[in-house]
């Protein structure tokens, strides 16, 4: 089988799953917004809360935290090695601000109410907080983008315009960022006696704001890897090991703290306990924090693209546990009772995950999102044992 | 003065006249499979538990600081300088953080509409604004729920345990619980049997976020300012190391 067929059969079969996918969500869009929350979701009084918020926001803004942590490295601190992979950085940022707001409109019950936060103020309330964050830092991020766009389409007089502020955008973007990844902790803070000591602690915001970071390095790793698996990309392997080396330290030192934090509040002897909360709250360390620092710190791995991209993984993996371990099994005991999501919520996640791996294949494709490619050099590819479902997104836009 | 409402199980005879109030109050249904119902909903929004021959009432606890009013990004829930902690749906967008934040899982959901809303006992604040009791205490054969000042309340219910020391837990519930609130409780059993917890902290919780929140006024401009000073000095040792290596050839030239 040469090279040119293969993603032909692929092709079909992931487009194939987008459309079943976006047809149970228009589906789940009609549930959602004409028979109200309670039919399209397992939402109840005890759990205002679920899937939307747990994954589709807070998880979706931390997967978008390569933005600014990006931004911040190249163009504040100045390193010039990781300016390539810029463009499909901020691209995703984007994205998954775009798609935040959007899965915020299927969670809100009063949608269309969305713009009151910016005549009707509490600046008491952390979510009045959140709901400024998002607003200014995507619009920041869209000018951000907006050269990619601008290049396209030749205009070169706003291009001039952007280049010049683009210092000030970073800026911007950094500040407003670091308030927003650390509030999504700081929303929890008035929970002291609801969600579980694992997750509650006046740190929150802290732990938050670090795994963002991780996140967002990880998730470049993650992203390179997969663009030259599936797009022919070089793989910049200095750059990943770079940045695996600057995950040691973030890792280390959000573990180190976290570790503090466990017994500076006395809950350190409880995690030896079984308990339904021990057993999430390991596997949420293990995935985010220890496995990924033990394969980091072996040098071999370190410097290996497939080493690189498993560690990757398991820091998407254990950070997302994390989210949802604050947003839904820390609270579960508390509230007396257990939620796990409907299938219409899942559908409606799965169309937001869906639309995100479409829209990045799409702006591949039409927007100069690799300009410096050196086309058809695939070398240092990622082994083929990485599971292939995660292509779906790349196929889907074609 | 702050108003309040005193609840003092002792008295209570679960005669739900207090439900049945509350509901034409607030224009609810009710009818005797509703009474049934042990739990409060969007559509029911007090209750009387029955353990035995124990009674003990579930409604807004109406904190003095509530947390509710505290994280609505709107201020769609406020506290009122009377007492009640009202809701207003026109600015409501529907986040539901109230119902995450509330120690006491007050606020409610109407998840079965389109257009939803939150719904909680809010002390009748227009009859209080009137001067009128809550429709509960009105109702109340037994004055078992009393309306009142909250500070005489409070006296008066540490009198009643003064008193008759055997008959109350030794504890006023809602004196000091999250800060305070104007409903307060009185039982002859342990609250936690009617699910009042007892591990609440007495501190208001907006605290626990206001202590973070407070500094980002000062962090927006410092943060600025170490950012662009960490772009200045990295630029400029950039620009120094071009200069001396430009200095270097000229030289050698």
């Amino acid at each position: 089988m040469t090279l040119r067929e293969l993603p032909k059969i692929r092709f079909t079969f992931w487009k194939a799953v987008f459309l079943v996918i976006m047809v149970a969500g228009i589906y789940c869009t009609y549930v959602r917004f004409f028979r109200g929350l309670g039919a399209s979701t397992n939402l109840t009084d005890q759990f205002p809360w679920g899937l939307w918020i747990g994954f589709d926001v807070m998880c979706g803004v931390m997967l978008a935290a390569g933005g600014f942590t990006l931004t911040a490295a190249v163009e504040i601190f100045n390193i010039k090695s990781w300016h390539s992979i810029m463009r499909p950085t901020v691209l995703t940022a984007f994205m998954g601000y775009l798609l935040v707001c959007a899965a915020l409109m299927y969670d809100l019950g009063l949608p269309w109410n969305i713009w009151h936060p910016l005549i009707m103020r509490n600046p008491h309330s952390v979510m009045f907080e959140v709901a400024y964050c998002v607003m200014f830092y995507t619009t920041v991020l869209a000018l951000e983008f907006s050269p990619i766009v601008f290049e396209r389409l030749g205009w070169k007089k706003a291009l001039t315009v952007v280049r010049r502020l683009m210092l000030v955008f970073v800026i911007l973007g950094v500040i407003l960022s670091t308030l927003h990844q650390s509030s999504l902790g700081t929303l929890y803070l008035i929970m002291p006696n609801k969600l579980h000591p694992f997750w509650y602690s006046p740190l929150l915001p802290v732990f938050f704001y670090l795994s963002a970071i991780a996140v967002g390095l990880a998730m470049m790793i993650f992203e390179s890897s997969m663009s030259s698996k599936y797009f022919g990309r070089q793989l910049e392997l200095h750059i990943l090991r770079d940045m695996g080396a600057v995950l040691v330290v973030v890792l280390a030192i959000y573990g180190l703290i976290r570790f503090e934090d466990l017994i500076a509040r006395g809950v350190w002897h409880q995690i030896f306990i079984p308990s339904y909360e021990q057993r999430f709250f390991l596997l949420e360390i293990f995935l985010s924090v220890i496995i990924p620092l033990i394969l980091l710190l072996i040098p071999k791995v370190r410097n290996s693209a497939q080493g690189l991209y498993l560690a990757a993984v398991l820091i998407l993996l254990g950070f997302v546990t994390n989210r949802l371990n604050v947003a839904i099994t820390g609270v579960e005991n508390a509230v007396g009772g257990r939620y796990a999501p409907k299938w219409t919520e899942v559908v409606i996640t799965a169309m937001f995950v869906a639309l995100g791996f479409a829209i990045f294949g799409l702006a591949t494709r039409y927007l100069p999102i690799f300009p410096e490619e050196e086309a058809h050099s695939p070398v240092a590819q990622v082994p083929e044992s990485i599971p292939i479902e995660i292509a779906e997104p790349v196929h889907a836009g074609d | 003065m702050s108003k309040g409402i005193l609840y003092d199980a002792t008295l209570c005879i679960d005669c739900k006249q207090c439900e049945q109030a509350c509901a034409t109050e607030n224009g609810l249904p009710y009818d005797d499979k509703i009474a049934e119902q042990d739990f409060t909903s969007a559509y029911k929004y007090t209750t009387v538990l029955a353990k035995g021959d124990k009674y003990m009432r579930r409604l807004c606890m109406n904190c003095d600081d509530p947390a509710c009013a505290s994280v609505c990004p709107v201020g769609a829930l406020k506290k009122t300088a009377l007492g009640p902690v009202t809701y207003d749906q026109h600015k409501c967008m529907g986040c539901r953080y109230c119902m995450a934040a509330c120690p006491f899982g007050v606020p409610k959901y109407q998840w079965d509409k389109a257009v939803p809303g939150v719904r909680k006992c809010i002390m009748c604040s227009s009859r209080v604004q009137n001067g009128k009791p809550t429709a509960c205490a009105e109702a109340c054969p037994t004055g078992a729920t009393k309306f009142g000042d909250r500070d005489e309340l409070l006296k008066e219910a540490r009198q009643r345990i003064q008193e008759n020391p055997d008959k109350y837990v030794h504890h006023v519930f809602g004196e000091t619980e999250v800060g305070g609130t104007s409903v307060l409780l009185l039982s002859s059993v342990d609250f936690t049997t009617f699910g009042y917890r007892d591990d609440l902290t007495q501190r208001a919780l907006p605290m626990y976020t206001f202590q973070v929140l407070q500094h980002i006024p000062q962090f927006i401009p410092v943060f600025g300012t170490l950012l662009g000073g960490i772009y200045w000095i990295t630029h400029r040792r950039e620009a120094v190391a071009e200069a001396e290596d430009n200095e270097k050839k000229g030289g050698v030239q």
